[in-house]
């Protein structure tokens, strides 16, 4: 039987009916098409579908649908506004934080969890804040070059 | 100034945005009308024969629309070669590890699809398995292929100067064993794909593959339909690093699938997939008796590997072929004996990973000239600058040496630490005593430029230049994310004095683009380059014809750059790219700028009986420095420092090439200290990224530093060669022999794990020798 569910995603907000066994990762990706938040490992270890709810970074793969009732999702598809890139955003593209792209929107979601939080990390809390999402590609080394490189910029 | 516009700078990738703002559509992301979800069951045993397959109550199931075993492929087999042609998309008679595809189902949602997957009954009979190679090729030992005596899925046997004369007049001979483990490719991205069959026999295939065309080729033989019916296309690829070569039971299930029910199907796989049954490095038992002058030249090196195949062939032969003919790079090697056995065991299959077989031979090499450095009272940097090719160097096997920058990666590398000082220092720090013991280690690789491979080797590239004055390169060759694309715009760019943003490159489309034979062996840069350079060179002269009409001036006088066309020492004498590509379509009864260019190694084949003959156009070498710090009291290792030198013939983009180098060093560093696929009785026993232990951020050295050497290889484009491989070959060799250098103990056995670490410091303070026995 499947259950109403109001989610509020990128500030919108959808009525949907799903079922209790669907986790939010899936509700974003089948449901709303919102196909940026990457299926990895489905058991909460590779961070590829990590998004923001509620100000926490969450992997979505862990969450029941239903769990995220009425809360504030934020997806990658998100993260920019009315064209204008983040500037984690323009920090991955300048660094070359990205190469195969995977885990990018999940990293790019755990890095903004982390600067909401702690807006002037250290090159360890950046590490310590990224250390929930797998890359293969970087070995994480310019992803925490743009991260810093973001903070930076958002503190100017 | 630099004499290039583009090329050397560090321009950002042409796919940055679509990835950073989850626009980039990967396989998984995909949906087609009417599509169906497919699910394959695979094997709970490791070796048995399937007596009956009952697909009844599965069929029964509302919501299921279509069931397939083995038995609906009619026999078709592939394989890497015509005689090494094994493995059939699902098993048909007989599993042989525990994943084996056995049937698969096609179902409106996943959920049903998974239900009936359970439904099926099948009927096996279990047969006696074996899981250790060295076991497994002795007489009597359970057959995991019926035709095939001792297990041997492929030999081969190379013997090139006179290695016995050679160690009779060697003042030093050493003998060791090395352990390479099973590791896996580590990509985030599943396995999927969608697949659509129409009458008549029209297939149309979207899959994560690094290599489209061997579906195209695969597909069409297994469905008998012509290769002009296949019709692959590309969509992102998150990761590839060898692992999405070939084409697996879930493609074939896929295109089985929708012929049947008449649906396109969707398939993809979990991680756990991935990590329970997925193909892996090959690992490898490796022998190795190497003799030397008292002043430490190399005299030769005679050596056995027993490579973990698993249950099938796949690329193997490659693998085993490439570990022993790169024996003898990247140090002068005047006598090589080398024999290896490729051995079928009950276990998922082993194929090619970044480095392809070379790193592991490399590890033992790399290990053993430390110890053997050590026997002789040598600096370990000393042997090596003793022994390092140089230009124009043939090797015993007949690899012809063009470019070569080994020494001077050696020294700047070393330099770059102050290897000397450092290594001293750090020796005074060991004796104070303390928790950690911090040591310096190096290693030195040498690698291909481009695989030359039998059969077709060329890579073909089609350049259109629309009327607007953009343009669109068509490649055969993929990228997977190693910037693929975006070194073909740079190259297209250069040539046309446009920017990055005026190119778009297409993935593969097998209607559309040129066949390729795979982006692999680092062919993409130095295979599909060339064939680039042919094709925009192409649309550069019929451009250049109209702009000398236009601007009333020689060909040979016209110039292009920032956008424009120029006449050469005269300023007044040009105009916009983008005019001139109007008018250029406006000319006479109009031109279309299309340019097209192939280019393959222009390489003698190697010899597969022999071991003899290049492998690549190009080679590439280089030198890594590892400092680590060793836990005493936990066993653990940190990787402190990285530096990594490369002579990469010419820089294309100094953020892609420290990307690779990062890569590679994330990888090499997972094998070196803690990854493995843990297998008992064929089950994975950590098919999960957490107990896999792949590396996070928190994992990586403080320091690493990527310093580029440019020999402009004569046959590269624009002198440049590969950047991407070679790297992750000396980088297990450079960790563990810092690790030696800081405990005095040779972990001869990856990964080197806390457990080993521990017992063999222990070992060591009861007076045990200085090297730790290979099996834990």
């Amino acid at each position: 039987m499947k259950y109403p569910l109001k989610l509020h995603v990128n500030q919108r907000t959808y009525n949907l009916e799903v079922y209790p066994s669907q986790n939010l990762r899936d509700v974003l990706r089948e449901e709303l098409g919102l196909t940026g938040t990457k299926e990895g490992c489905s058991t909460g270890n590779c961070g590829a579908c990590t998004v923001i709810m509620n100000g926490m970074s969450v992997k979505s793969c862990l969450i029941l649908a239903l769990q995220a009732d009425g809360k504030e999702i934020l997806t990658v598809e998100g993260l920019s506004t009315n064209g204008q890139l983040h500037p984690l955003q323009e920090s991955f593209i300048d660094k070359q934080a990205v190469q195969c792209g995977y885990c990018t929107p999940g990293m790019l979601m755990s890095a903004k969890a982390l600067l909401d939080q702690n807006p002037n990390p250290t090159e360890e809390e950046v590490r310590d804040g990224l250390h929930g999402n797998i890359c293969r590609c970087t070995g994480y080394v310019k992803i925490v070059e743009a991260v810093l490189d973001a903070a930076e910029k958002i503190g100017q | 100034m630099s004499e290039f516009a583009i090329l050397g700078k560090p321009t950002p990738r042409v796919d940055g945005i679509p990835k950073v703002t989850g626009k980039a559509q990967y396989a998984a992301d995909l949906s087609v009308a009417g599509m169906l979800y497919g699910e394959v069951l695979r094997s709970p045993y490791p070796h048995a024969r399937i007596l009956s397959i009952d697909t009844s109550r599965a069929e029964r199931l509302p919501g299921v629309r279509g069931v397939i075993t083995g038995k609906d492929f009619n026999g078709f087999r592939h394989g890497f070669m015509a005689h090494t042609r094994d493995e059939s998309p699902l098993a048909p008679d007989k599993v042989r590890f525990i994943g084996d595809e056995v049937a698969a189902v096609a179902a409106i949602d996943p959920d049903i699809a998974h239900e009936a997957v359970e439904l099926i009954r099948v009927e096996y009979e279990q047969l006696p398995a074996v899981f250790d190679p060295e076991e497994a090729m002795q007489e009597g030992a359970p057959a995991i292929h019926d035709h095939v005596q001792r297990n041997i899925s492929a030999e081969m046997h190379f013997n090139f100067g006179d290695v016995e004369a050679a160690f009779a007049r060697a003042d030093h001979v050493r003998e060791d064993r090395f352990y390479s483990q099973s590791v896996l490719h580590g990509f985030l991205e599943p396995h999927a794909c969608i697949a659509q069959y129409e009458e008549p026999g029209k297939i149309t295939f979207w899959g994560s593959k690094q290599s489209p065309y061997f579906p195209y080729r695969n597909l069409a033989s297994a469905f008998k339909v012509p290769l002009s019916n296949v019709r692959v296309i590309q969509p992102v690829v998150g990761g590839g690093f060898g692992g999405k070569n070939d084409t697996f039971a879930l493609d074939y299930a896929a295109v089985m699938l929708s012929k049947k029910t008449g649906h396109p199907v969707k398939f993809v796989y979990d991680i756990e997939d991935v990590l329970m049954a997925g193909r892996r490095r090959h690992p490898m038992i490796i022998y190795m008796k190497t003799g030397v002058k008292k002043d430490g030249t190399l005299l030769a090196t005679e050596c056995r590997v027993i490579a973990d195949g698993g249950a099938y062939t796949a690329v193997g032969p490659m693998t085993i072929y490439l570990a022993g003919a790169f024996l003898t790079l990247p140090y002068k090697l005047p006598n090589l004996k080398y024999d290896a056995w490729r051995v079928y065991t009950n276990k998922p299959v082993s194929v090619a990973q970044r480095g392809h077989g070379v790193p592991q031979t490399r590890f033992a090499a790399d290990c053993q000239l430390d110890l053997i450095a050590k026997d002789l009272g040598l600096d370990p940097v000393e042997i090596r600058l003793k022994n390092a090719i140089e230009p124009g160097h043939v090797t015993v096997n007949k690899i012809h040496i063009s470019s070569c920058g080994l020494k001077e990666t050696i020294n700047r590398s070393t330099e770059f630490v102050n290897w000397k000082e450092r290594k001293q220092e750090l020796a005074k720090e060991r004796e104070k005593g303390g928790r950690y013991l911090r040591g310096i280690g190096l290693a030195c690789n040498g690698f291909m430029s481009g695989a030359r491979l039998h059969g077709h080797t060329a890579c073909a590239v089609v350049v259109k230049v629309h009327e607007d004055g953009t343009v669109s390169v068509l490649p055969g060759a993929t990228d997977s994310g190693q910037g693929a694309e975006t070194v073909l715009a740079t190259m297209a760019a250069e040539v046309l004095g446009i920017t990055l943003e005026d190119v778009h490159v297409s993935r593969v489309d097998s209607f559309l683009t040129p066949v390729d034979p795979g982006s692999y062996g680092s062919r993409v840069t130095s295979t599909a380059g060339p064939a680039l350079l042919i094709a925009v060179g192409k649309c550069r002269t019929q451009l250049a014809e109209v702009a000398a009409k236009l601007l009333d001036a020689p060909v040979a006088e016209i110039e292009f750059r920032e956008r424009k066309a120029f006449v050469k020492g005269d300023p007044t004498k040009q105009m916009p790219f983008g005019k001139l590509c109007r008018l250029a379509y406006q000319y006479g009864s109009g031109q279309v700028i299309i340019g097209e260019g192939y280019f393959g190694q222009n390489v003698a084949l190697p010899n597969w009986d022999t071991g003899e003959g290049d492998v690549a156009n190009a080679y590439t070498f280089g030198t890594q420095v590892a400092e680590v710090e060793v836990d005493r009291e936990t066993g653990q290792v940190k990787l402190k420092k990285m530096i990594v030198a490369h002579d990469l013939g010419k820089m294309f983009n100094p953020l892609i090439v420290e990307g690779q180098h990062d890569g590679s060093i994330y990888g090499g560093m997972g094998q070196a200290l803690y990854e493995e696929c843990l297998n008992e009785d064929g089950l994975t026993l950590n098919p999960s990224i957490l107990d896999y232990k792949m590396p996070t951020a928190l994992d990586m050295p403080g320091v690493m530093e990527s310093i580029n050497i440019e020999t402009n290889d004569p046959l590269g484009p624009f002198g440049a060669k590969e950047s991407a491989e070679g790297t992750q070959v000396s980088t297990v060799p450079a960790i563990v022999n810092a690790i030696y250098d800081a405990t005095g103990i040779m972990f001869t056995d990856l990964p080197i794990t806390p457990e080993k670490v521990l017992r063999a410091l222990e070992q060591k303070e009861q007076g045990g020798g200085p090297i730790v026995p290979a099996s834990i």
